[in-house]
């Protein structure tokens, strides 16, 4: 048996070298090099990454250890989120080494990618509601900084300021849920609160029902899913590349985890559907998130904002791992497609992460950030240009990657639950998405520059995330069996 | 293990290649094209296999590993060859090495990216024949469309975007409809099975353990589950082939595609349309088969009439032979549909003989654009005394196509009339096959028609430069196949015993017709 403080120590690895990233940054501002901020940010996340990584694959938290008095918990979907998160953040740091190379203010950037990560690390453990609203707030308001860290750029400031008015709302509109569900229950303890939840569904049906919508409109911000979707295309699109693939692949998976965990844990379906039937909630909006995701995606003609509402449309398919929980295929059912929701996010966090970097070393070339920009771009840079049609085909569902495998669990498993149109739908969204993310390919192979592209260098770090991503994605295609077992086990744990 | 080293030399080849200087790769894609296609014919050689790999036959080079489990369903690696996919095997691997020496000529830009991309296609190529669990399949199946894609979309003629993407989007399609299909199988066998293999579901499928699929407010009778699966792959599939009236993307793709491209689709990848018809519908699902007949018959009819009348409407030689991919697919539904030995066995006869043949018309119309740099037949008349042993191979491969005795073209398309004659399936068999041989005769007529007009006749094409024989390696690709075609020919037991005996069980189902 492990030492079970062990078990908190990913999350400590974000918190100590954001703590390292202070003292660096206290005693030698603005003179450190970007190495050693980049190198202690990814030690960092790295250290997280594997210890979760190790953790989730010993088995030794699948029954889930509680600290704090039952505040925090860390199991399985605790570890395997973390995971995501460590991967996300060391590619992300490495990425940003070049990206910022020649900006000021880098000992803050690392240290808010690393504050944000610490507070997306324990939105996974999160077992109360206290605990979910800090930690939501220690991820989202480094975040709201990080999109406007190129504060002379009008889009990157717009782009900030849009997903901080829509955050601080939506936080609002949590923070009042989260009232009225204690209100209504008397407790913020998510355990504490599945027991008096059946009381307080007959008794007070409104304001706890109430509640737990003004709550999902919290999560919604989170995941970029529609309603709360409209800050994701401008805040993407306006934030450093980096920045924008660490909010869309950790940041989401981040509002998933507790998405995942108190809706499942407080407010059991059974319990609560006669007051908020919130899986036929979530079959709407994972069914309006993917189509609008995926058609607005089709439309664009810049390749960030066309990769922003494709984000969107993939928080669609996660929502199905929601949607699906109708218990019309009995408990194994259930578990197998949130599941696969989870494996989704593990899958996506490293392509869509990958894509966001391309964009990056993009515009890292100063090369434009239209499709037109990309065209010709695969006879300068040959090898970032076979990672990024890994990526997106990958995120298309094609079968190069890992998006393909997790797509099919996901809608496989919804047809097991009982919701076939869902998956249907979602089959024919992916169908689809594949048009426009083809133009991105077609631009980078097929297409000739309309003016002859210049690349004066090939930045090191970039090229290493970014191929890092693509090794990643392809391996889990066959590799994505070394967490599905545990994926499935964790998703079970929580019914 | 063969099937894995096959597999990953292809692949490790394409990496190699792709990353190698433009200059070296011409030669280092055909060095590296050796070893699997050795690592094949060896397979043929040592080839021990017997019976239908779905039906419980002896599975050749198997290999099992268990992958996935998801739900109640495992996902194995599970990859072997039987009498069907062996031909097919090396049909991929011998095209593949001779088309990359036909590209010699004609590719002159980004040289490292083309064959790394045809080497990687092989690789998944082999793949799609091998693989024996349908996951495992699909994502092969999958996977070739992506260096299809950009072969042509980056290498292809002048309208080559447009080409590529109709491509890329109606066979993409297509997948999505056959693969619901098929999971409406898996859905509807429930606890029947307990994998997705392939030979598991054509079992339970064929021990009649189709359950009701869907709840019971909106439930799915088995019968008619069967039928819908039936044909939502038989659509998906006949995209692929390319059957009337699916067809429309492939002229498009082949006038586009540069020559060793266009050798690869039609020579390969419309037998995976083919090879997947028989696999799944024509053995999982016989009695739908059965009873969808007389319509699989007229559309088969259709094809090979129609498509042999659109080639003879063609002016550019490289539509003609084209379109007549499509009237020769045809024949192969038709023997499909027979449900006899040489019925079936002649469709997967067939399958090779024409991709050899038309790989060998494909190429030879290449060697001659080479030359001439036009592909209209009124253009360049009098070819023959100029290019005179291409001119030979041509007319030799379209009298193959014709159906010349002792050539493979010959033994399919009989085997093929003698399977459908003696069908006891398909109602008024005579009567289809007598439309079908009548195919026969307009094929005749376009290939005379263009060999005369393209090939004899005065020489009147102006050119600045001296139009001479084709170099070495122009010719070496196409004599091999012609070889191969007389080969096959003379002795089709090189490859029909085999086929047969793989094929007896498909057609084992208590209504076949003479064996």
């Amino acid at each position: 048996m492990v030492n079970e403080w062990l078990l908190l120590s990913p999350a400590a690895a974000f918190a100590f070298a954001a703590l390292a990233l202070f003292l660096i940054d206290a005693f030698t501002p603005e003179e450190t090099s970007g190495v050693v901020l980049t190198a202690v940010t990814t030690v960092g996340a790295v250290a997280a990454l594997s210890v979760s990584g190790g953790l989730l694959l010993s088995g030794a938290a699948a029954d889930g250890v509680e600290f704090f008095g039952g505040q925090l918990v860390v199991d399985g979907m605790a570890l395997l989120f973390t995971f995501v998160f460590g991967s996300v953040t060391a590619l992300v740091a490495i990425a940003s080494l070049d990206y910022i190379r020649e900006l000021p203010y880098k000992a803050e950037y690392y240290l808010l990618v690393s504050l944000a990560a610490t507070g997306m690390s324990l939105l996974a453990s999160a077992n109360s509601l206290a605990v979910v609203f800090v930690a939501l707030e220690l991820s989202s308001l480094p975040s709201y900084a990080l999109v406007a860290y190129l504060k002379n750029n009008r889009g990157s400031v717009e782009g900030a300021l849009k997903y901080f008015l829509v955050g601080a709302l939506s936080s609002s509109i949590l923070l009042y849920g989260i009232s009225l569900v204690y209100a209504s229950t008397g407790s913020l303890l998510l355990a504490d609160i599945a027991d008096s939840v059946g009381d307080a569904s007959t008794g007070y049906p409104g304001v706890l029902g109430i509640g737990i919508l003004m709550m999902v409109g919290g999560f919604a911000f989170k995941t970029a899913a529609v309603p709360f979707h409209f800050w994701a295309p401008d805040a993407y699109e306006g934030a450093p590349a980096p920045v924008a693939a660490f909010l869309s692949s950790a940041s989401k998976a981040a509002g998933f985890v507790v998405a995942f965990r108190v809706l499942l844990v407080a407010f059991p379906i059974q319990t609560v559907v006669g007051t908020l039937d919130w899986v036929l909630l979530f079959q709407v909006l994972a069914v309006v998130t993917m189509t609008l995701g995926n058609f607005a995606a089709a439309t664009q003609a810049n390749v960030k904002r066309m990769l922003a509402y494709s984000s969107i449309g993939h928080a669609g398919y996660a929502l199905i791992g929601l949607a699906a929980l109708t218990n019309a295929g009995g408990p194994g059912a259930e578990a197998t497609v949130l599941g696969a929701s989870m494996l989704h996010l593990l899958v996506y966090g490293f392509m869509n992460t990958g894509a966001f970097l391309f964009v990056a070393l993009v515009e890292h070339w100063e090369i434009g950030r239209t499709f037109e920009d990309y065209n010709g771009l695969a006879r300068e840079a040959p090898l970032a240009c076979v990672a990024m049609t890994v990526f997106l085909f990958s995120l298309a569902g094609l079968p190069v990657g890992g998006g393909f495998l997790s797509k099919y669990f996901l809608f496989a498993g919804a047809v097991g639950a009982g919701v076939w149109w869902l998956a249907l739908i979602g089959a024919i969204n992916s169908a689809l998405s594949l048009y426009y993310y083809s133009r991105v390919v077609k631009a980078m192979w097929i297409e000739t520059p309309t003016e002859p592209i210049e690349i004066e260098q090939y930045p090191t770090a970039l090229y290493v995330a970014i191929l890092t991503a693509a090794v990643v994605t392809v391996a889990l295609l066959p590799g994505l069996v070394v967490f599905d077992t545990t994926a499935f086990e964790a998703a079970a744990a929580l019914f | 293990m063969l099937i894995e080293a096959l597999v990953l030399l292809c692949l490790l080849g394409a990496a190699v290649v792709f990353l190698a200087p433009d200059r070296y790769a011409h030669e280092l894609a055909f060095g590296l094209s050796i070893p699997p296609l050795v690592v094949s014919l060896y397979m043929y050689l040592a080839f021990e296999g017997s019976g239908n790999a779905l039906l419980g036959g002896e599975i050749a080079y198997e290999t099992f590993v268990e992958w996935l489990q998801f739900g109640r369903y495992a996902v194995n690696y599970h990859v072997g060859l039987d009498g069907i996919s062996l031909p097919l095997v090396v049909l991929s691997t011998v095209l593949t090495t001779l088309s990359i020496l036909s590209a010699w000529t004609p590719i002159d830009d980004r040289q490292s990216e083309f064959y790394g991309l045809v080497l990687f296609l092989e690789g998944s190529l082999v793949g799609v024949f091998a693989a024996l669990d349908f996951l495992l399949w699909f994502v092969f199946w999958e996977a070739v469309l992506i260096p299809m894609y950009l072969l042509i979309g980056v290498w292809g003629g002048p309208r080559r975007k447009y080409a590529a993407i109709k491509f890329f989007v109606y066979t993409n399609i297509a997948s999505l409809v056959m693969f619901i299909g098929f999971f409406a199988l898996i859905f509807g066998l429930g606890d029947a099975i307990s994998s997705t293999g392939m030979p598991a579901v054509a079992e339970a499928l064929r021990a009649g353990q189709l359950g009701t699929l869907g709840t019971a407010g909106a439930a799915i009778a088995p019968d008619t589950l069967a039928m819908a699966a039936f044909l939502a792959m038989f659509v998906g599939f006949a995209v692929k082939v390319p059957i009337v009236p699916f067809h429309t993307w492939l002229p498009d793709a082949h006038v586009e595609a540069p020559t060793p491209v266009s050798v690869l689709l039609a020579g390969v990848l419309l037998k995976m349309g083919t090879y997947a018809l028989l696999r799944f519908n024509f053995t999982m699902l016989p009695e739908q088969a059965a009873m969808l007949a007389v319509p699989i018959a007229v559309i088969a009819v259709i094809s090979i009439v129609y498509g042999a009348l659109l080639a003879l409407a063609q002016q550019d030689l490289k539509r003609v032979v084209a379109y007549s991919s499509v009237s020769s697919m045809g024949y192969v539904i038709l023997g499909l549909v027979a449900y006899t030995v040489y019925g079936v066995g002649g469709a997967t006869f067939q399958m090779i003989a024409h991709g050899l043949i038309s790989g060998l018309l494909f190429m030879t119309v290449g060697v001659f654009y080479n030359a001439t740099h036009t592909r209209m037949i009124g253009d360049m008349s009098g070819l023959a005394g100029k290019m005179p042993v291409t001119a030979t191979v041509f007319v030799a491969g379209a009298f193959g196509y014709m159906g010349l005795p002792l050539m493979a073209g010959f033994m399919a398309e009989l085997f093929v009339f003698l399977g459908a004659f003696q069908s006891t399936v398909l109602p008024a068999a005579p009567l289809f096959t007598a439309i079908a041989m009548f195919g026969i005769v307009i094929v005749a007529g376009y290939l005379l028609w263009a060999m005369q007009r393209s090939l004899f006749g005065p020489f009147e094409l102006e050119t600045d430069y001296e139009i001479g024989r084709a170099p070495v390696h122009d010719i070496v690709p196409i004599v091999t196949l012609l070889a191969l075609v007389i080969a096959l020919g003379v002795a089709p037991d090189l490859l029909f015993e085999m086929i047969r005996d793989a094929t007896l069980d498909v057609i084992d189902v208590g209504f076949g017709g003479d064996t």
